[in-house]
């Protein structure tokens, strides 16, 4: 957009700096997120641009630390760790969250604040608490060091996006469509199933999207409440850092920015449909 | 039957239509908690009750007075404000704890425990229990002595004395810097012990100047968005939401490709003959590190809400403004950033909250002097195992997370939360 021709001198070059501005920022934001991807074909272990690599040589590039990453069994293992503790966190939370949001945007629903505040905390207390709190309470009830108990903490901590995500889809709901499907001779399961289910479903996958990528991107409570047959790929990753640094995370990283541009296309796809649906409910 | 019971409503069974009313909202009450207990319920037991485990740990003090239960219960007795050492009795009950405890290996626990207190304690019990096994009576006092004379040191006496009570308070004051001395009064700990006020100082000093650099980067970009024509604007928003779902170890990851010596931007500049081959600047392991990732990570956390606060605002604000005679400059500093403010104060709360728990990035980028509170907490779980310690920094932590919890709710709103 230029800047009208009214402006004045000062507020051209204004306008335009402010733009460059803003790119600058946006170049900040995005800018770290894909200098890995070029980065992650390197031949050598290094984590920088070689000169090979600079004058575009085909041999400056390789896709061995893919392959490393493919081949080797303790990635291997993460991966399926990973989904399958995030999967199952998910599907709890998102159960949970879903029921707890239809109980809490009820107007007789009692303490609402109270218990909202409650239910959203595992989002705001640091990770470091929760994570040696459920590491000291977990090995005492027996389900740490088990897929089992980081499931359970990582639905605790998915629990609250669900709740946020659905509560808000619940905020512009026409409640007369149940009573009216009551009234017409529906069950309340038969109602929830027909009526309410289709209308807060972009809300409920939504949210479920949050708990999932919670769960798969989380490593702290993983770190203390998991041991080694439960790590994930954050928790290699992490460790990786820490130990030795290999370009497989930069692969790994790769890997994953991909899985976020899947999500967010996702998302962006299922709000568009949600204001869609919205647009054509009564008011 | 009196006439005015026969005045009042009824429904179609008889029942007085008020009460029928309440039981019908009783009903209704009773229906949405029950859609709300399960998660209730799951939270309490997956949750709370380990946060609540881990927070009583700053209190706990059985240590002492279940592996020396002899002595806990004699030393009772004695007057620790005196100038005795405590009597026969006692030095028999620590004997036949440190015998009993050395066969069970548990004397070195009671020993460490001892010890954050007053350093030594940990050797004096470890050369006592080795040779407790050959002390018999009656001089107990005598034998004891003559293995170490520390024994005959009263506050050796008063320590053991003062932390055989079930609770204690010597955790929190450990996390403040403070301790108690030999007569139990409140000092300072020596200079290279004093590190926790100097850390919660750290963690609050950079949360807040992350904040504020977080601000300062989202309000141009919030502003731009909220401005931009809906097309542009979703595009552009993709570039704010990328960050935001992509992991927190990528993120990071890259920041070291980065930001390292060796890495992409040191090799620029020398690149660009900025700095020397030798000059390469350390970016990376200190507090630019810290201070570069967490900006970038939180930064998403800013734009949202104040975009959200952003669009609501009306265009014809601004022009009312400049059409009254305001230059844009003061059209906006008058007009359209005081209207901003409640995005503002959601987003910096927001921002900070999130920062002042951060564990991952700073103990990836922070080296020793970009590391945070939740740092040492964790190293005191894992690696010191000073489990009481780290529940009382914990404790501190959370309750400041806790007050900006309630400052956040005051402001914003816990109902209004949006994500994304």
């Amino acid at each position: 957009m230029p800047p009208p021709p009214y402006a004045s001198p000062t507020e051209k070059t204004w306008h335009y700096a402010y733009r460059v501005i803003c790119a600058a920022i946006f170049v900040f934001l995005i800018g770290p997120i894909f200098v890995i991807v070029p980065l992650s074909f390197n031949e050598l272990p290094y984590f920088t641009f070689t000169p090979e690599m600079l004058s575009l040589d085909p041999a400056g590039y390789s896709t061995k630390w893919y392959r490393e990453f493919f081949t080797e069994d303790s990635w291997q293992q993460a991966v399926q760790n990973s989904l399958v503790i995030a999967v199952f966190a998910t599907l709890i939370s998102t159960f949970l969250g879903t029921l707890a949001a239809l109980g809490l945007s009820r107007s007789e629903m009692p303490f609402k604040t109270g218990i909202m505040a409650l239910l959203i905390s595992p989002m705001i207390v640091p990770l470091i608490i929760s994570a040696t709190g459920m590491y000291f309470f977990y090995s005492r009830i027996g389900i740490s060091s088990t897929h089992l108990g980081v499931i359970v903490a990582h639905a605790a901590l998915g629990t609250p996006f669900v709740l946020i995500t659905v509560t808000a889809t619940l905020v512009g709901f026409d409640r007369s469509l149940t009573r009216a499907a009551a009234s017409l001779g529906a069950s309340p399961v038969q109602t929830f199933f027909r009526v309410t289910m289709p209308l807060i479903l972009p809300g409920v996958v939504s949210g479920a999207l949050f708990a999932f990528i919670t769960s798969f991107d989380e490593v702290v409570v993983v770190l203390f409440v998991g041991s080694v047959e439960q790590r994930t790929i954050p928790w290699k990753m992490f460790s990786g850092i820490r130990e030795e640094i290999r370009p497989t995370i930069l692969a790994v990283a790769t890997l994953l920015v991909g899985v976020s541009i899947l999500l967010l296309t996702t998302l962006e796809l299922l709000r568009r449909r949600g204001e869609r649906l919205r647009g054509i409910a009564p008011r | 039957m009196s006439t005015t019971t026969d005045r009042v409503m009824r429904t179609a069974d008889g029942l007085p239509l008020k009460l029928s009313l309440q039981k019908a909202l009783a009903r209704s009450r009773l229906r949405a908690a029950l859609l709300v207990l399960p998660l209730l319920g799951f939270l309490v037991v997956a949750f709370l009750l380990p946060i609540g485990d881990m927070l009583f740990r700053s209190v706990d003090n059985r240590i002492v007075g279940s592996i020396l239960p002899r002595t806990a219960l004699a030393i009772q007795g004695w007057d620790a404000d005196g100038t005795e050492l405590p009597g026969e009795a006692v030095f028999e009950a620590l004997v036949r704890d440190m015998q009993a405890a050395a066969k069970e290996r548990t004397l070195g626990r009671a020993a460490r425990r001892l010890n954050y207190e007053k350093p030594g304690m940990s050797s004096l019990f470890r050369k006592s229990g080795r040779r407790a096994k050959r002390i018999t009576g009656p001089s107990w006092r005598d034998r004891l002595i003559g293995i170490d004379k520390r024994w005959a040191d009263i506050n050796v006496w008063r320590l053991i004395h003062r932390e055989s009570g079930a609770l204690t308070g010597s955790y929190f004051l450990s996390a403040v810097d403070l301790s108690l001395n030999d007569r139990a009064e409140l000092v300072r700990q020596p200079e290279p012990r004093r590190i926790y006020l100097t850390l919660f100082g750290r963690t609050v000093w950079m949360s807040g100047l992350i904040t504020v650099l977080c601000l300062l980067l989202a309000y141009p970009v919030a502003y731009l968005l909220a401005t931009q024509p809906l097309r542009v604007s979703n595009l552009l928003m993709i570039l704010v939401l990328l960050p935001f779902w992509t992991s927190l170890l990528v993120r990071t990851t890259s920041w070291i490709a980065l930001l390292q010596t060796e890495g992409v931007l040191n090799d620029l500049l020398v690149f660009a003959g900025l700095i020397s081959e030798d000059g390469r600047l350390q970016m990376i392991h200190n507090k630019f590190g810290t201070f570069v990732a967490m900006v970038h990570i939180l930064l998403p956390f800013m734009i949202l809400p104040l975009y959200s606060v952003m669009k609501t605002i009306p265009p014809s604000l601004m022009r009312a403004a400049r059409s009254l005679g305001a230059t844009p400059f003061t059209a906006f500093v008058r007009v359209y950033m005081p209207n901003t403010v409640s995005g503002v104060g959601a987003g910096c709360i927001m921002v900070f909250i999130l920062s002042i728990g951060y564990y991952i990035t700073p103990a990836l980028v922070g080296g020793r002097t970009g590391t945070f509170i939740s740092n040492f907490i964790a190293i005191h779980v894992s690696e010191t195992l000073n489990w009481g310690l780290a529940a009382a920094l914990g404790v501190l932590l959370l309750g400041l997370v806790l007050a900006l919890y309630l400052l956040y709710d005051r402001i914003v709103g816990i109902d209004n939360m949006k994500l994304g």
